[in-house]
This record gives C-alpha cells, structure tokens and sequence, in this order.
C-alpha cells in the first residue's frame, strides 16, 4: 500500500535534499516553523503530521494569493467597465501573448504544487521496517478494537446500537482534561517513538481519522493499511471514523494517547497482568494522568451510549 | 450580407403534423423538445426544491449537538437523499435534459431535436427514476441510508437491507438510461442538425460545453449504471462482485462509481459553464474573449475528467498518489483558462447587470473560491487530513451550488423570456440574488473552518465544547437565508404569470440563434434564419457596424 522509503540509495536521497532546498528557497515563510499562522488547521501532532501541515500552510498562502488576484481581476472589470455611456466597445476577441501565458503560468504553479506534494506524500506515508511497537487497528461496525501483538493486549471499544444517542451532558467540568478528546477506546502510542498501525475492518469501510495528527485513512474489508506515527509529544487526541459507515458513524469516537516511553511500558505491563474487565476502567482505558469519561459530552441516555473497555487475549483476525 | 438567407423548405418539413393535442395531453405525448425540456426542467427544479427542504432538515438538526430533530436513521436517509436528488435528478437533468433540450436545436439552428421520440422517452425515464427513488420513503425500512456514492459493502444486503436500497438503485438505473439517450440525442443533433453556416467553431460555446458533456455522459453514464446492476445482483442474485466474503473486491465499487463519478461532476459543471460563457458576453457587449481557447480548454477538462478518479480515493491506501494527483491538478489549468476568458470577455466591455449577469458574476465567485479548496483537495497529504470533513463539503457545495445554482439561475433568468414570452420582474430578481449570495457564503464558509476543525462530514450529532456549535449555527441561518431567496424566485414566477409583461424576441441585444425566434419560439423553430458568418449570427443582423469576425478573417461563407 505504502511504499517504503528507508531503503532508498544515496543519489535519490540527495535529489530529495536539493528538492528541499528548492523548498526552502520557495516557501521562505512555511520553513518559518511554528511562526506560521494555523490558517485554521492543526500544527500536526505527530512528525509525519507536521510534515503535512507545511505543505498545508504553504498551499493555503498560494491558494490566497492565486484566489486575491483573480477575484481582484473580477471585480476590476466589473466594477471599472459597468455601462457608462451607449458608445461601443471595441469588439476584440483574441490576444494570442496573453493566452498563452495565461495557460503556461498555471502549468507552471501546477508542476511546483506537484513537486512539493510528492515530496510530502512521501515522507507522510513512509513506513520503517522496524517500528518500535505495532499496533492491530480493527474498525467495525460501531467500535475500535486496538491490539497490541506482542505484549497480548487488546483494547475495545464499542459504540451502543442505542437508537437515541444525544449529547451534551451540559457545562459541567470532567476530570479529563478536555473530556472531549477522550470519548471512545483509547489508542496508546508511545512519545517520541515510531509506531505502526495495521489497519483494517471487520465489516464496512470506516476511516480512521486523528485530526491533530493531520492524518486519515481507510480501513477496508479485505485491505490492510499501513502507516507510521511519530507523536512528537505527550497527550490526548480525540479522533474519529469519518466514512460514512451506517447507523451509529455519527458516534463511532476513539482517541490516541500518547505517554512517555517509560510509562507506555507501564501501562502496557499492567494491562496484561489485568485478566477481567475493570468496571472504572470506561472509556479510554487506565493511564497515568487522564481520568476517566464519566461526564463526556455525549450523554449516555438510559445508558444508551455504553462503552466498554476489555482486555483479552488476541482476537481472531 | 443583410439578405435574410431563406431556411431550405425540406428543413422545416417533418413527418408530424404541427397540429397536435393541446393542454395536458400536450405535456403527455409532446415530441417537441420545447415541450420535453419544459416538463424536464419543471420536473428538475421540483427536485430541488425537495432536496433544498431535505437540506433544511439536516441543518436544522445540526443547529445544536444534540439536535433533536431527526433520528440517526431519518437524518441518515435525508442526507443519502439529499444528495442524489441534488445530483442525480437536479443539477444533471436541469441542464442537459432541461435546458440543453430546449436550447441546443435553437443555437444550432434546427427545427428539433434528432430524435424526437427518444428524446421523450428520455424524458419519461426521467420522471420514472425520480419518482422511484423517491418511494423509498414509502417502503418499510425508509429510504435508501448509505450516502449518494454507496459505497459496497455498506450497500450490500447484509448491512442495508430493506427495498429503500433496491428503489434507489433502480431510480439510477432508469435515469443512467435517461441521460445515455438524452446523450446520443444531443451529440446527433449537433453534428447533423445544424443550420447551412453554421460550422463547429461558430457554435455558440454553451452548445459546445453540451456536445462535450453528452460525450461525456456517454462516456461515464454506462459505468454507472453496470456499477448498480453489479450491486443488484450481489444484494439478488447471490454474487459477490463487492463482497470479500464471496471473493469479491469492496474497492472494484469505489473505482468503478468513480470513473463515473468524477466526469459526472464535469457532466454537472460545464453545461453551467457554457451558461454563463453565452451570459457574460451579451451583457458586456462584446464577443466572448478567446473563443477558441475556450472550446479547447472546455475538451481538456473533459479529457482530464477521465483520468483523475481516485483523487476521491487517495485515503483508501490502494491507488497511485502521483498520478492521480498530478492529473488532478492539471484540471486547474483549463479551468484558469476559462476565468481568464471570462475576465477578459467583461474587459473593456460596456457591463449592465440584469438579474443572468449578476447570476453569473456571482458564479465566478463562488466557482473561484470552490476551485481554489478542490486544488488543494488534490494534493494527496492535504486531502488526508480533509478527507470526508466538512471541509470537502464546503468544497463541493461551492462548486456545485457555484454552477448548478448561481449559472443555473442565470441561465434561467436568461432565457426564461425566450420560453415565455414575458419578462420577470428585474427587482425581484435582483433580490433573489443578492439574498442567495449572502446566504451562500454564510452558508459555506464556515463549513470549511468546521472540516479543518476535524469535523466529519455525515454526522448526526457532534460533541460540544470544540466551538463547532456557533459555526454550524451559522452555516444552518445561511441556509435558511438561501431558502428564502428561493421563495422571492417562486414570487416572481408568480408575479409574471399573473400579471405578464411582453419581453419581445431579443430583449437582451443579444448573439446567438435563438434570439431570433419568437418568443416563444414556434412548432419548429424558426421560418426564417440570419446568414451565419460567426458565432454571433444575430449580433451581427443587427449591428452590421460592429460585426464579430471583421475584413481579414476567411469565414469560409460567401457574401
């Protein structure tokens, strides 16, 4: 699905890094870093997140800049040329010089978008051959079930079939801080270290989508996905299917915690040493310094919107 | 070059006679494509107006996270229908059934459509499909709830059961036929039925951007409908083509829905194209500016359109990201060629703003600002982190709502004393306007933060606490404030039936054949035709000082 780039040899490698300094020459204010404004995105949680989020800024200034000068052209002439008076105006139709550069300069524009989203495409899907820890995504209809191969651990989560789920529990403050991003089973990823996700999914097609992360991906039945994720920082990301996926896709919520290595160890250990379920262990799952979801935006109604969080043995695939 | 250039008498004869049925029976058993556009684009803006209500829904639940106004199954059935209204059963069969029936054989100078007969039946495959994907709200199950795309496996029986599914593919099937015949009848018309004079490049560009789209429908539309049978016989007939339980490949639907689906878009877009294209230059007074260029612009985008379907697919992990990205892209260079002919068409001109131009001024708007995301869209690492947000449907409404919509109207506003004979009432217009471009930015705009926001697209219901509930309420008044201007439009509707106001032949001095008949135009057309020495043939029959193709230019006549 992704191709590889770490066993690249040493020339393409070099092109890549003229093609950055190219970058670097051409979008002055992206390389800027964390000066740049949002422009209403996410900074990208992750290193493959931030990667794209360069490409974001600088195609959003572009777009501004391309988007000012042809709307500034369109109210020019119809402001400037509305009807003054009955004379005639002069009925040209053709100017060969403009017409061309009005078709070789877009082309132009065109080929440096493209040369700046392959070189980004590339360094956002790439996948190492050797992540530090794997991770088994399996989407379904209506849950997550995030399993860790080789410590035996899978977490849960599932979406009631309630038909009435409806929010807001109202202005009450929950102890996870903000409740919002901890809705749903918890994905747990360690900082600062690459993991891998296996995607895929049980039934429909579902999308896995971490939006701080700037990054979306389908799990489909019978496709497995691979990607990397590099957090660059600890915390909680909320997240989401986005694929229309039938009934509950309104409600089908996960979220990514990202801990410090050491403590990623940690909870991983005590999540194998726990055998049944944990009745205070709804929502997200048990880690240092995020509480649980009791109180989360989307109110259970009659307990319409349960989610459980259990630990087993691997599941089947 | 004054001398009316009789119409050769065989051209007007016709195996009926001209006489035939009045009243309902009219509208039952026409050939008349006068008649059969009518009927397709009443019965098209019907369709509208009850997608436009299902919108209204949808917004409304979405006015507050918990919005109590549908239930998931309700607002996952309005959504679904919405859009296929919208697409399916609107914005296509308003231009190419409605308007294109209606105009096309004007432009060109013929005295019907080539077909005649099949061109009804288009027609009544039409109404057929329409009213069949709309029984789905009647069958136990409710409608057809897996979005417009249906995409497989969620459209298999196993998760959509029920005959709402069934209806809906069906309805597709009956109007992929539809447009298939509408498609051959426009592309024979254009070729064999035109005027003496009247050579390809002196086509009026809306006539062009309809020859294009109905290749285009040829092109696209039978995939669609083998993508929907395919699907039927898995829900029927015991196949497994989508399902990987029998075998089958779930991503086979996406591709197969989306060579269809991304000309589909150029299906929808370049008729409104060519709308405001025949638009902008009557009321600039002047010749559209790089005819040609347009015309080539208009076959590259068509060509392109073929080649750049996976971009809806670049978060599916199983297409070619360059390629597909890269012809993508290349979509924006004939696109910027035509605003660049636009502005250079209204350059120098002698603007008025009736209610078709400031229509088609408002097009270019809204069109500039939805070409601007769909370029960013793609750029595969940007579309990762919009895909399936509201940022793609801020995009494609702009685009959509930009063409179908705003050049819709202006087209209609154009020609509507062309099909009635009568005037609308310009104040009336000019409001509905205004009120629409309002409440189209108010709309959209903030759809776009939403979407970058992280918000999905398709949800019932969203958390509180992110900021989402004030632009979703914003986008919700927006939308209440485009549904108004509808109601001033159905007011002047009104207003000119009732007290009616003579318009005259040519009310807007303007250039292409059509304003040389009558108003309405009679059984066949036309009984006498301008000589036709350009692609302004009635510009130039009146304004003899200033004709469009001047001394040098061989125009391939005699005069």
């Amino acid at each position: 699905m992704n191709d590889p780039t770490n066993g690249t040899v040493a020339p393409v490698r070099l092109q890549r890094r003229l093609l950055t300094v190219v970058a670097a020459i051409a979008l002055p204010v992206v390389l800027g870093g964390c000066q740049v404004p949002r422009f209403y995105g996410y900074r990208g949680a992750t290193r493959q997140g931030h990667d794209e989020f360069m490409l974001y800024a600088g195609t959003f200034i572009a777009a501004i800049a391309v988007g000012a000068f042809t709307g500034l052209l369109i109210l020019w002439a119809v402001v400037r040329y509305r009807r003054r008076s009955d004379e005639m105006p002069r009925q040209f139709q053709y100017h060969i010089p403009l017409e061309i550069t009005y078709t070789i300069v877009p082309i132009l524009m065109v080929l440096v978008l493209f040369g700046f989203t392959v070189i980004d495409e590339n360094k956002v899907d790439a996948v190492v051959n050797h992540p530090d820890v794997t991770v088994n995504v399996y989407a379904f209809q209506w849950g997550w079930e995030f399993d860790y191969p080789g410590a035996q651990v899978t977490i849960q989560g599932e979406t009631s079939t309630d038909p009435d789920p409806v929010g807001p529990a109202g202005p009450s403050g929950p102890p996870c801080a903000p409740a919002i991003d901890c809705l749903g089973p918890g994905l747990v990823l360690p900082a600062g270290e690459t993991a891998q996700i296996n995607l895929r999914s049980r039934d429909v097609i579902h999308g896995f989508y971490v939006p701080e992360f700037n990054f979306s991906r389908y799990a489909q039945p019978g496709v497995l996905n691979q990607f990397d994720f590099t957090p660059t920082n600890a915390g909680v990301y909320r997240a989401q299917c986005t694929q229309f996926c039938g009934l509950y896709h309104s409600i089908m919520l996960f979220h990514v915690v990202a801990m410090a290595p050491a403590q990623f160890q940690a909870w991983l250990s005590a999540e194998r040493s726990k055998n049944q379920p944990s009745p205070a262990n709804t929502g997200g799952g048990n880690y240092p310094n995020v509480a649980t979801t009791q109180n989360s935006p989307y109110t259970p109604v009659g307990g319409a919107l349960s989610r459980r969080s259990t630990n087993r043995t691997k599941a089947p695939v | 070059m004054t001398v009316l250039a009789e119409r050769p008498q065989v051209a007007h004869e016709h195996p009926e006679h001209h006489e035939g049925p009045t009243g309902i029976l009219k509208w039952l058993t026409s050939t008349d494509h006068k008649v059969i556009g009518m009927n397709y684009m009443i019965t098209s803006l019907v369709m509208f107006f009850l997608a436009g209500i299902m919108a209204l829904f949808i917004r409304a639940q979405l006015t507050s996270p918990s919005g109590a106004v549908l239930s998931p199954q309700q607002f996952n059935e309005l959504f679904t229908m919405h859009g296929s209204l919208m697409l399916y059963l609107f914005a296509g069969p308003f231009a190419f059934g409605g308007l294109a029936n209606y105009i096309v054989p004007l432009q060109v100078g013929a005295p019907d459509m080539a077909f005649p007969r099949l061109n009804a039946l288009s027609y009544w495959l039409y109404l057929s499909g329409s009213i069949t994907m709309l029984m789905g709200f009647m069958v136990a199950g409710g409608a057809a709830a897996f979005g417009w795309v249906a995409y497989a496996p969620l459209s298999e029986p196993t998760f959509s059961p029920g005959s709402g599914p069934d209806l809906w593919i069906l309805a597709l099937a009956l109007t992929g036929f539809s447009a298939i015949f509408t498609g051959v009848n426009l592309i024979t018309t254009i070729f064999y039925l035109r005027a003496p004079g009247m050579t390809m490049f002196r086509m009026p560009i809306f006539t062009w951007n309809m020859l294009v789209t109905a290749l285009l429908i040829l092109i696209a539309f039978p995939i669609l409908t083998a993508a929907v049978v395919l699907l039927f016989a898995d829900r029927h007939f015991g196949t497994h083509i989508y399902t990987v339980q029998g075998g089958g490949v779930p991503v086979l639907y996406q591709n197969l829905f989306w060579f269809f689906g991304h000309p589909e878009v150029y299906i929808l877009a370049l008729p409104y194209f060519g709308i405001a294209t025949d638009v902008i230059p009557v009321f600039s007074r002047k010749p559209l500016f790089g005819y040609k260029g347009m015309t080539f612009a208009t076959m590259s985008i068509a060509a392109l359109s073929t080649g750049v379907w996976a971009h809806h697919m670049f978060t599916t992990g199983v297409v070619l990201l360059p390629f597909f990205s890269l012809l993508s892209l290349l979509i924006a260079v004939p696109t910027g060629i035509k605003f660049f002919n636009w502005i250079g068409t209204m350059w120098r001109g002698q603007i008025t703003f009736a209610t078709p131009m400031l229509f088609s001024v408002g097009f270019l708007f809204a069109f500039l600002m939805g070409g601007l995301t769909g370029v960013m869209l793609a750029s595969p690492p940007i579309d990762f982190v919009t895909h399936d947000t509201y940022f793609v449907v801020a995009h494609f409404h702009q685009v959509l709502f930009g063409t179908a919509v705003f050049a819709g109207f202006s087209g209609f506003y154009f020609w509507y004393p062309k099909f009635t004979g009568r005037m609308y009432r310009e104040s009336l217009g000019k409001a509905h306007f205004w009120l629409m471009f309002i409440g189209f930015w108010v709309t959209f705009m903030p759809q776009y933060q939403l979407g970058l926001e992280g918000m999905p697209r398709r949800v019932a219901t969203y958390p509180s606490g992110l900021g989402w509930q004030f632009l979703n309420r914003m986008s919700t008044v927006g939308a209440f404030i485009i549904a108004l201007s509808f109601a001033v439009f159905l007011v002047n509707l009104w207003v000119s039936w009732r007290k009616p106001v003579p318009a005259g032949d040519n009310p807007w001095d303007a250039h292409a054949l059509e304003w040389f008949a009558t108003s309405p135009p009679v059984h066949h057309n036309f009984t006498k035709l301008p000589p036709i020495r350009s692609e302004r043939p009635v510009w130039d029959f009146h304004h003899p000082e200033s004709l469009t193709v001047r001394h040098d230019h061989s125009s391939g006549g005699t005069s």
